[in-house]
């Protein structure tokens, strides 16, 4: 007890890990390695002896460090989800957040607590960030989509901008759908009977 | 009726079918439910959802909820498997290596004897076999333990990895992994992409393998019986339609959307119609029954299963047997099927069978006495008595 914690961080994305990273150090006295995805990821991971291992929720990767729940496993010593040795708020924060933390058995909670804390509001932040990115993206190309479709009305029926996008407004609502899924409709349709 | 929405979440692969299908095709709608099925990256993740109330229901690993009550593995919520969603559906398969050298040999890569298949690959192997399996509790994990013991490749040293599916083929070409152990599409992805051939499908190591299961947490399936009961009825008759061969094609279709598997509807028909490609060569194999979602009351959970399942956990983690048998068969509700299946399923007149018992198709004691149960025995022809004490 007292000596410096391990803590093993999976992430591929160089800025997002040295996010997490610098968050972890700042707030806390403990080392922090950083393991990128790969197929031996379980062993690599414990090679550091961690005992503290932090991922992203979304990773396809984490049914790999199920190995470290195994007594057999590469640890000897084995892991728990955190969630299931110390306070029951924190897991659901932290399932919530997006992050798994594997934690070596018997570790006391109040030395978990502050890493776990850390990781928790880095890793919601990074998420909404990701959310964010993903949500603009959409847009932009939605809006691509539906002035395609604009162009294509009104060349082919020779009305004006906004006689276009009201005729595609209405058809959607008549149809139940959006207008970036009758636009979308109508530039494939365009696009093989060309 | 007024329709409740239930989250579901499910790991995009073949056998998920018969909850996709529950939603596609209506039948959740009759039963006035409406499936909101969430893709997960990982098993992990889908047992985390389940497990913390993210979602009331999962497509499950028939081991996993009785690995749970084991204490095995990160998470210990208590949960219950209410039916088995799918029978067999597994596939074995090498990388490139491990084929070239088999061929070397003159194996004939038949996709159906596992002793021979055992014994070539103990001839071939130059060193350690490392097998990569999706998850460390699955039924990939206890066909090829099984497959070990009783064969030629007891005497090789084997270990099992785990490496998620899709990353499968890039294990292969590092050299993680020379061999594998998945559930379609994934064996055939592997075979389409160069990256292997296949070996055998799991059901020839044993013939009725309860492979997914529906999972839900124990206290949910006390506190909200008429949702469970309606989406344990939506699902059955999921899988009573898909058991139709002339609804094989609809069903690839819908699967391979991009919202579910997003893969060629052409990789898909082969688990459902059991006509793989095994190999780069274009080499054509048949498997009956290579998944079963319906027939021979594969939807029964059957608490002999998870005894069998709860046995060889217990010995490969050192605990107790009896006590792990006891623990594992309370984790399969053949008592809330019975309770909650419609009045037209026929049902077995007892909840536990001797596993490996029936060598061809057998009408049992059953409520209308019209039951038949499928051949279920193992490669080696041993029986497993749910009830003998050792």
């Amino acid at each position: 007890m007292g000596a410096k914690l391990t803590v093993v961080v999976v992430e591929e994305d160089r800025d997002r890990a040295v996010a997490i990273v610098d968050a972890l150090r700042e707030a806390t006295d403990c080392d922090v390695f950083v393991v990128g995805n790969s197929s031996a990821l379980a062993r690599r991971i414990a090679a550091h002896e961690p005992d503290i291992v932090l991922i992203d929720i979304d990773s396809p990767t984490r049914d790999m460090l199920e190995e470290l729940t195994l007594a057999s496993g590469p640890i000897d010593r084995p892991v728990a989800m955190f969630v299931s040795n110390s306070a029951g708020g924190l897991a659901q924060a932290a399932v919530e957040a997006g992050v798994s933390a594997y934690v070596v058995d018997g570790l006391a909670p109040q030395r978990i607590k502050p890493v776990i804390d850390t990781a928790i509001a880095r890793f919601r932040m990074v998420r909404q960030m990701r959310t964010e990115l993903a949500e603009t993206r959409r847009a932009l190309e939605e809006r691509k989509v539906i002035d395609r479709a604009k162009g294509l009305l009104m060349k082919v029926k020779g009305i004006d901008e906004n006689a276009a996008y009201s005729l595609l407004r209405k058809t959607a609502m008549d149809q139940g759908r959006r207008v970036a899924e009758v636009a979308e409709a109508l530039v494939t349709a365009s696009e093989l009977l060309r | 009726m007024r329709t409740v929405a239930l989250p579901v979440a499910y790991m995009p692969l073949v056998d998920a079918a018969p909850l996709i299908i529950a939603q596609e095709m209506g039948f959740a709608q009759t039963e006035g439910i409406a499936l909101d099925l969430i893709p997960a990256p990982s098993w992990s993740s889908v047992r985390d959802m389940l497990a913390f109330g993210r979602v009331d229901a999962a497509h499950m690993l028939s081991p996993v909820p009785v690995a749970m009550a084991l204490g095995l593995g990160g998470v210990s919520t208590p949960v219950s498997a209410v039916m088995v969603t799918s029978v067999n559906g597994d596939v074995i398969g090498v990388g490139r290596a491990l084929e070239t050298r088999l061929r070397a040999q003159g194996y004939e890569f038949d996709f159906a004897n596992p002793r021979a298949a055992a014994r070539a690959l103990a001839r071939a192997a130059d060193g350690p076999l490392v097998f990569g399996v999706p998850f460390p509790f699955s039924m990939h994990v206890e066909l090829l333990q099984y497959w070990f013991d009783g064969t030629d490749l007891g005497g090789t040293e084997v270990t099992i990895r785990t490496v998620p599916p899709p990353l499968m083929a890039q294990a292969l070409a590092e050299g993680d992994i020379d061999a594998f152990c998945v559930g379609e599409p994934w064996g055939s992805v592997a075979v389409d992409q160069g990256s292997g051939a296949l070996l055998l499908p799991g059901n020839a190591i044993w013939s009725f393998a309860p492979e997914k299961v529906l999972a839900v947490r124990t206290d949910w399936a006390e506190t909200e019986p008429h949702p469970l009961r309606r989406l344990m009825r939506a699902v059955w008759r999921a899988g009573q339609w898909l058991s139709r061969p002339d609804t094989h094609t609809t069903t690839a279709e819908i699967l391979s959307r991009k919202a579910y598997l997003d893969v060629p509807p052409e990789l898909i028909d082969r688990a459902l119609h059991g006509r793989f490609i095994i190999s780069g060569q274009a080499e054509h194999r048949d498997v009956a029954r290579f998944v079963e979602f319906h027939e021979g009351a594969a939807n029964f959970p059957w608490r002999s299963q998870a005894k069998w399942m709860a046995c060889r956990l217990a010995f490969r983690h050192g605990l107790n047997a009896a006590d792990s048998m006891a623990r594992g068969a309370a984790a399969y509700r053949s008592d809330l099927f019975r309770a909650h299946m419609p009045i037209e399923v026929d049902l077995p007149g007892a909840s536990e069978k001797v596993e490996g018992a029936i060598l061809r198709e057998t009408a049992v004691a059953s409520q209308k006495g019209q039951l038949t149960l499928l051949a279920d025995s193992f490669f080696d022809s041993c029986i497993f008595d749910p009830d003998a004490s050792d």
